[in-house]
C-alpha cells in the first residue's frame, strides 16, 4: 500500500496553514512555499498518473479501515489524470498571480491559493460521496475568499451571490445524500454501486429522487443551463488567477458527473433507467447554445471569455450525455482542452484590463503590449471557438463522431456546428474591435501630455505574465501535436469506467480492519 | 413521531426557500439557515427512527439505532455553521462598500452608481 496518493491532498493542507502562521507577512516566503509545492504537486501527480496508466486502481484505507466503513481514497486513471491537470493549471496560474502582482492586493492569496488546491484534489480522488461533499465545501470555502480578494464592491456583490448559489448547492447535496443513505445504507461509491443493482425493480422512487437531486447538484457546479447563473457575474469580477483556476471547478462538477453516473448509476441500470440519459443531453445542447450566443452577445471583453466557459462545458456536457466509451473519452479530451483554453483566455483579460479604460466592447486606443497580447488572444480564441489546427477542433471531432450514430446525432451536429459559427463570430468580433480597430483611435492628447516617454510602456505587463499564458498556450499546442497518444489514453480511461470490475474489488477487497463485518449492521 | 419530523423538515424548507428568493441579503441569509435546519434533521432522519436505542454495541440490546447519519449531521453542522458565518462576512462587506443589501445586480448599474455617490 502506498502513501503517495494522499500527498496532494496532503501537501497542500500542510503548506496553507504554514504559510497562514509563519509567513504571514513576507509575501516573498509565501512566493517561494506556494511554488514549491505546486511544483511538488505536479511531480506528485505526474507519478500517480504513470502509476495509473497501467489500469492498476491504488487504494487507500484511511486508518486502515475496510472500504464501507472506513474513508477510502482511490486512485485510478480518471482521478489522477484530473490531479495532474489540477496540478499543472495551478503552476501557470500562480506564476501569473506572482507576475501581475494579484496575489499582493490582498491578503492570504497563497493560503487560500493551497486550499483550493486541497479541495479540488480531494474531490478527485475520495471513493465517498459524503467525502466528496466534504471536499466540495473545502474548495468551496476556500474559493470564497479566493473570490472576493482585493475587495471592490462589484467584486463584493458577485461573491455574495456566487456564495448563496452555492451554499443552496451544498443544501440540495446533502439532500440527496440522506435521501441514498435512506434508500442504501452506504455512501461509498463501489459499495453503493453493489446496492443499488440489488433495489428491487417496484421500489426505486427513492433512489431516482436522489439520483436526480445529486444531478443537479453536480449540474450547478458545472453551470449547465439552467442553473448556470451564478458564474457570469462571479467568473467576471473575480481576479483574473482565480477565474483561470476556476476554469477546473466546472470540470468538477463534470468529474462527478462522469464518476457517478458511469460507475454508481450506469446508463444500463434499471432502477434509474431514463433518467438522466433522457434529461441531460438537451440540457447540454441548450447550454451549448446559449454560451456560444453568449459570446455573440457580450458587451464586455470578460463576460464573452464566462459565456465561452459556459459554452465549453455544455459540449463537454454533451458527449458526457451520450454515456458511451467513445463520447466520455471525446468529453475527457475536451475537459482537458478546455480547461488550458479558459483559463488562458482568463488571464489574457487581465492583460487587456491592465491598461485598458474599461472592458467594454468599443473603440478604445491600443493597449500597452497589444502586439504579443493579440497574438495570444488569436491563438487562445482560435483554441477556445474549435477552429483547426488546435485542440479545441480535434475535441469537438471527437465529440461529433462519438455522437454520429446516437439518437440525437443530429441535433448535435446542428448545436455544435452552428454554435462554433456563432462563436467564432464573436471571438472575431471581439478580437477585432479591441486590437484591431484600436490602431485607427487616436490616444487621447490629455495621456500623452502626462508622461510622453511613454506611459503605455510603463503600465505594459510583466514579462513573467506572458511566460504564464504563453505557457498555457503552448501546452495547447503540444496537446494537439500529442492528440494520437492522449486520445489513446482518454480511451483506456473511459474504458476502466465502463468495466469497474476492478476499481470495486479493490476498494471492497482490500483488507482491513471489519473486512468481515456482519451483514446487517450496516443497516 | 414520522409525522411531527416530516412536518417539520416540510416547514422548515418552505419557510427557507421563501426567505431565500428575497431579494435582500439579511432574509436570504436566515432562509439559508433554514434550509441547513431543515437537511440536518432531514440527514438524521435518514438512519430510520428509532427511540431510546443505543448507537453504539451494547451487550443484551437487540435494537441499534444507526450511528452513522449522526455523524453526518455533525459534519454538517460544522459546515454550515462555517459557511453561515463566511456569508455574514460577505455580505457585510458588500453592504458597507455599495450602500444598499441587494442581491440582485443592479438593473442600470450608472444610475447606480450615481445615487451612490448622492448617499455618500
Amino acid at each position: 500500500m502506498t502513501h503517495w496518493i494522499l500527498a496532494p491532498i496532503i501537501l497542500p493542507a500542510i503548506l496553507a496553514p504554514f504559510i497562514v502562521l509563519a509567513a504571514r507577512y513576507h509575501i516573498q516566503i509565501q512566493r517561494v512555499f506556494s511554488m514549491a509545492g505546486v511544483v511538488a504537486l505536479i511531480a506528485i501527480a505526474a507519478g500517480l498518473a504513470w502509476q495509473a496508466s497501467d489500469g492498476t486502481v491504488t487504494l487507500y484505507q484511511l486508518g486502515d479501515w475496510a472500504a464501507p466503513f472506513g474513508i477510502v481514497v482511490v486512485g485510478d486513471r480518471l482521478s489522477t489524470l484530473m490531479v495532474l491537470l489540477t496540478a499543472v493549471l495551478a503552476f501557470f496560474v500562480l506564476l501569473y498571480s506572482m507576475a501581475s502582482g494579484w496575489d499582493e492586493r490582498g491578503r492570504h492569496f497563497h493560503a487560500l491559493f493551497q486550499f483550493q488546491l486541497m479541495g479540488i484534489m480531494g474531490a478527485f480522488l475520495t471513493g465517498d460521496l459524503f467525502n466528496l461533499f466534504v471536499f466540495f465545501e473545502v474548495l468551496l470555502i476556500a474559493s470564497y475568499g479566493l473570490m472576493i480578494h482585493a475587495g471592490g464592491r462589484e467584486r463584493l456583490r458577485a461573491g455574495v451571490q456566487y456564495v448563496l448559489f452555492n451554499l443552496l448547492g451544498s443544501t440540495l447535496f446533502l439532500f440527496a445524500l440522506g435521501s441514498i443513505y435512506a434508500e442504501t445504507g452506504t455512501l461509498n461509491m463501489a459499495d453503493l454501486a453493489q446496492r443499488v443493482t440489488l433495489i428491487d425493480a417496484e421500489e426505486t422512487v427513492g433512489i431516482r429522487v436522489a439520483a436526480v437531486l445529486l444531478l443537479l447538484v453536480f449540474a450547478i457546479k458545472a453551470a449547465l443551463v439552467p442553473l448556470h447563473f451564478w458564474l457570469p457575474s462571479s467568473y467576471a469580477e473575480a481576479p483574473a488567477p482565480v477565474a483561470a483556476l476556476f476554469a477546473i471547478m466546472t470540470k468538477v462538477g463534470a468529474y462527478a458527473i462522469i464518476r457517478v453516473y458511469t460507475i454508481v448509476f450506469p446508463p444500463d441500470l434499471e432502477v434509474t433507467a431514463g433518467l438522466h440519459t433522457d434529461w441531460l443531453l438537451p440540457a447540454a445542447l441548450i447550454s451549448l447554445a446559449i454560451g456560444m450566443a453568449g459570446v455573440l452577445a457580450a458587451k464586455k471583453l470578460d463576460r464573452l471569455v464566462t459565456f465561452s466557459v459556459i459554452g465549453s462545458m455544455g459540449m463537454v456536457m454533451v458527449a458526457i450525455s451520450l454515456f458511451t466509451a467513445e463520447s466520455i473519452a471525446a468529453a475527457l479530451y475536451y475537459i482537458v482542452h478546455s480547461t488550458l483554453a479558459g483559463a488562458a483566455l482568463f488571464l489574457i483579460v487581465d492583460l487587456v484590463r491592465n491598461s485598458r479604460e474599461h472592458l467594454n466592447l468599443t473603440l478604445l486606443p491600443p493597449v500597452a503590449g497589444a502586439a504579443l497580447i493579440s497574438g495570444l488572444f488569436f491563438v487562445a480564441a482560435i483554441a477556445m471557438a474549435g477552429l483547426p489546427p488546435l485542440s479545441g477542433f480535434l475535441g469537438k471531432l471527437l465529440i461529433l463522431d462519438a455522437s454520429y450514430l446516437s439518437s440525437g446525432g443530429v441535433w448535435v451536429w446542428a448545436v455544435v456546428l452552428t454554435g462554433s459559427l456563432i462563436s467564432i463570430v464573436g471571438f472575431a468580433r471581439a478580437g477585432s474591435t479591441v486590437f484591431w480597430k484600436a490602431k485607427s483611435v487616436e490616444p487621447e492628447p490629455l495621456v500623452e501630455s502626462e508622461d510622453p516617454t511613454g506611459s503605455p510602456q510603463a503600465e505594459a505587463p510583466a514579462t513573467m505574465s506572458y511566460v504564464a499564458v504563453g505557457g498555457l498556450l503552448a501546452l495547447l499546442v503540444s496537446y494537439t501535436v500529442f492528440s494520437g497518444p492522449v486520445h489513446a489514453y482518454m480511451s483506456a480511461t473511459s474504458a476502466q469506467l465502463f468495466a469497474p470490475q476492478p476499481y470495486f474489488s479493490t476498494v471492497l477487497e482490500t483488507p482491513g480492519k471489519l473486512s468481515k463485518p456482519k451483514q446487517e449492521e450496516a443497516h | 413521531m414520522e409525522f411531527l419530523v416530516a412536518s417539520a423538515i416540510g416547514i422548515l424548507t418552505a419557510a427557507g426557500i421563501y426567505l431565500v428568493l428575497r431579494l435582500r441579503t439579511f432574509p436570504v441569509i436566515l432562509g439559508m439557515s433554514l434550509l441547513t435546519y431543515a437537511v440536518n434533521v432531514f440527514l438524521f432522519a435518514s438512519g430510520r427512527l428509532v427511540i431510546g436505542a443505543p448507537p453504539i454495541l451494547v451487550d443484551g440490546v437487540e435494537t441499534y439505532t444507526d450511528p452513522l447519519p449522526q455523524a453526518l449531521v455533525l459534519t454538517a453542522i460544522v459546515i454550515s455553521f462555517g459557511m453561515t458565518a463566511v456569508v455574514v462576512m460577505i455580505a457585510l462587506g458588500a453592504y458597507l462598500s455599495s450602500a444598499d443589501d441587494k442581491v440582485n445586480d443592479p438593473t442600470d448599474p450608472e444610475a447606480q452608481a450615481k445615487a451612490e455617490e448622492d448617499v455618500a
